[in-house]
């Protein structure tokens, strides 16, 4: 059985956790479940954390839910360990997020960029998203918000980078 | 501290460095959710951007399909693709530069899998080389890049920088005083991962190990390269320091494995690729504490890898069965140390066989 944070080592801890009438189960490497502070096996507060909806039983329109661009689905994802296209970031993007926060270092890039995509930067975008951001904002769209926080920066540390 | 100027005793230690990068193409499936038509695609789209670079002049250009497994394996045993790619067919390929430096490998998992290599502790290098390849490609390519996650990848460990920076690394002391796992947790727990000579899930033979990092995303290339040198050396200086320590407090022991390993190595007539990987290190091992003289430690080096099973039949020019390998294997060992002087063992001083480290026979 392989570990379900980093889908390459064995695992070798196990976990269960009752909710209701559902028990949910993650299977770990030593390592992942070390770096997620997960050494007991009865010490199962942060794994609903962990978990996101990849392993917690999502709801089902979750499970069936389909990259639009390859077709791709959770429950692939769950199976492979792989994801089906680019676009596959974007769709699951929910489920992805506390994955690669349990893997990484850090939530965002902060390395270097095709310079095609820093030449992408317009002032006329960055303009516009801080427009949108402006009005999440103002209707307490916090998430939406944030994510448009993120965008706007990365942009603009593209910007920079290509004037360098 | 640079890597750059390596110091020449880190040889001693550092096998081989390198960098690689993981890239997919915009708007193709990666390639294991791909179908055959766009998998042919991308293949065709970045070999051909491929072949066009300077770096890649007179290159070694395959697909995975007009290789023999025997070929196939002797790119294994180079570390030029991985075991998981030799196993791929019609739709994946393979460049390399006439040097071997770079190698690209064509829907592995992700389309484009690019690599430096060199031998020795040279980390900055390849880093240098691999960051020149890339942006040459991506002036052809359109690669799959988001401002928030880096480039994509197929496998969610490698979104970010999709950069794996590696050294491999001769242990033995450390293996010797039973210090390795105490090193290898220690390493782990700054977020790189020790692994065997074929990486991940292979054994550690030959008391060698790739250390690499771990994560991709949150933190830039050239930061994680730095990071991945400043714990190469200290692993480095503990290996040293390990043999140092062995030498005065257990020569005897270092002694006797050394002239084991020659005895056996200079003698045996079957010799199994594990058990001679094994005994290649201890030589290794005697001729940097000058136990052995008179043999050149790249020639030690070329033989941890001629003894592998397809380089060994490469050398013989014709396919050899597992038992006709250990043969020849066996009689190349033998002809590597047919002029090295066997190692001389400690004097024997009676009055310092001492409790502790004692080898009085007891046993017999
Ligand atoms: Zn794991
Ligand atoms: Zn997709």
């Amino acid at each position: 059985m392989r570990c379900e944070i980093c889908k390459t080592n064995e695992a070798t801890v196990h976990f269960s956790q009752v909710t209701g009438d559902k028990v949910s189960k993650i299977d770990l490497c030593e390592s992942c479940a070390k770096a997620k502070g997960l050494t007991d096996p009865n010490n199962i507060t942060m794994l609903g954390d962990l978990l996101g909806d990849f392993a917690a039983g999502p709801p089902a329109e979750a499970e069936s839910q389909r990259c639009p661009e390859c077709g791709f689905t959770q429950a692939n994802f769950k199976k492979q360990g792989r994801l089906g296209c680019a676009v596959c970031y974007e769709t699951f993007e929910t489920g992805l997020r506390p994955l690669l926060k349990a893997m990484h270092k850090g939530e965002r890039h902060v390395g270097k960029s095709p310079r095609k995509a820093r030449a992408r930067v317009s002032p006329e975008r960055l303009r516009e998203l801080e427009k949108e951001l402006a009005l999440a904002i103002k209707e307490e769209r916090f998430e939406h918000a944030a994510q448009l926080r993120d965008e706007i920066r990365a942009l603009e540390s593209k910007a920079r980078l290509s004037a360098r | 501290m640079s890597a750059d100027n390596p110091n020449p005793a880190d040889q001693w230690v550092v096998i081989s460095s390198r960098v690689r990068l993981a890239r997919n193409l915009a708007g193709v499936p990666f390639p294991g959710w791909a179908k055959k038509p766009d998998r042919q695609k991308s293949l065709d789209i970045i070999r051909t951007a491929a072949c066009a670079l300077p770096e890649m002049r007179g290159a070694f250009v395959r697909s995975m399909d007009e290789l023999t497994a025997m070929e196939k394996q002797l790119l294994v045993e180079r570390h030029l693709i991985s075991r998981e790619h030799a196993a791929k067919t019609v739709g994946s390929g393979v460049v390399i530069s006439a040097s071997q430096v770079v190698s690209l490998m064509n829907n592995e998992e992700d389309h484009l899998r690019m690599q430096a290599l060199m031998p020795g502790f040279c980390l900055q290098e390849v880093w240098q080389i691999i960051d020149r390849v890339d942006p040459e490609l991506e002036e052809q390519l359109d690669y799959a890049f988001s401002p928030k996650l880096g480039y994509l990848t197929a496998c969610p460990t490698n979104v970010g920088t999709g950069m794996r920076a590696s050294t491999m690394v001769h242990l033995p002391a450390l293996v010797l005083a039973e210090q390795i796992n105490q090193i290898v947790q220690a390493v782990n727990k700054l977020g790189l991962a020790v692994r065997g000579l074929y990486g991940e899930g292979t054994e550690a033979s030959g008391n060698l190990f790739q250390i690499s990092n771990q994560t991709t995303l949150g933190e830039r290339e050239s930061d994680l390269i730095e990071r991945l040198t400043k714990i190469v050396i200290q692993i480095i200086e503990r290996e040293k320091n390990a043999r140092e320590v062995l030498m005065e407090r257990r020569p005897q022991m270092i002694h006797d494995q050394v002239g084991r390993a020659y005895g056996v190595l200079a003698n045996a007539c079957v010799q199994s690729s594990k058990e001679a990987m094994n005994l290649l290190s201890l030589v290794r091992l005697g001729l940097d504490l000058g136990l052995i003289r008179g043999l050149d430690p790249r020639r030690v080096d070329e033989m941890f890898l001629l003894t592998q099973p397809a380089h060994l039949q490469q050398h013989v020019n014709r396919k050899l069965s597992a038992e006709q390998r250990d043969i020849v294997r066996a009689s190349l060992l033998r002809d590597m140390l047919k002029d090295v002087d066997r190692p001389k063992p400690l004097p024997l001083c009676l009055s310092d066989l001492s409790e502790g480290e004692s080898d009085t026979g007891q046993n017999n």
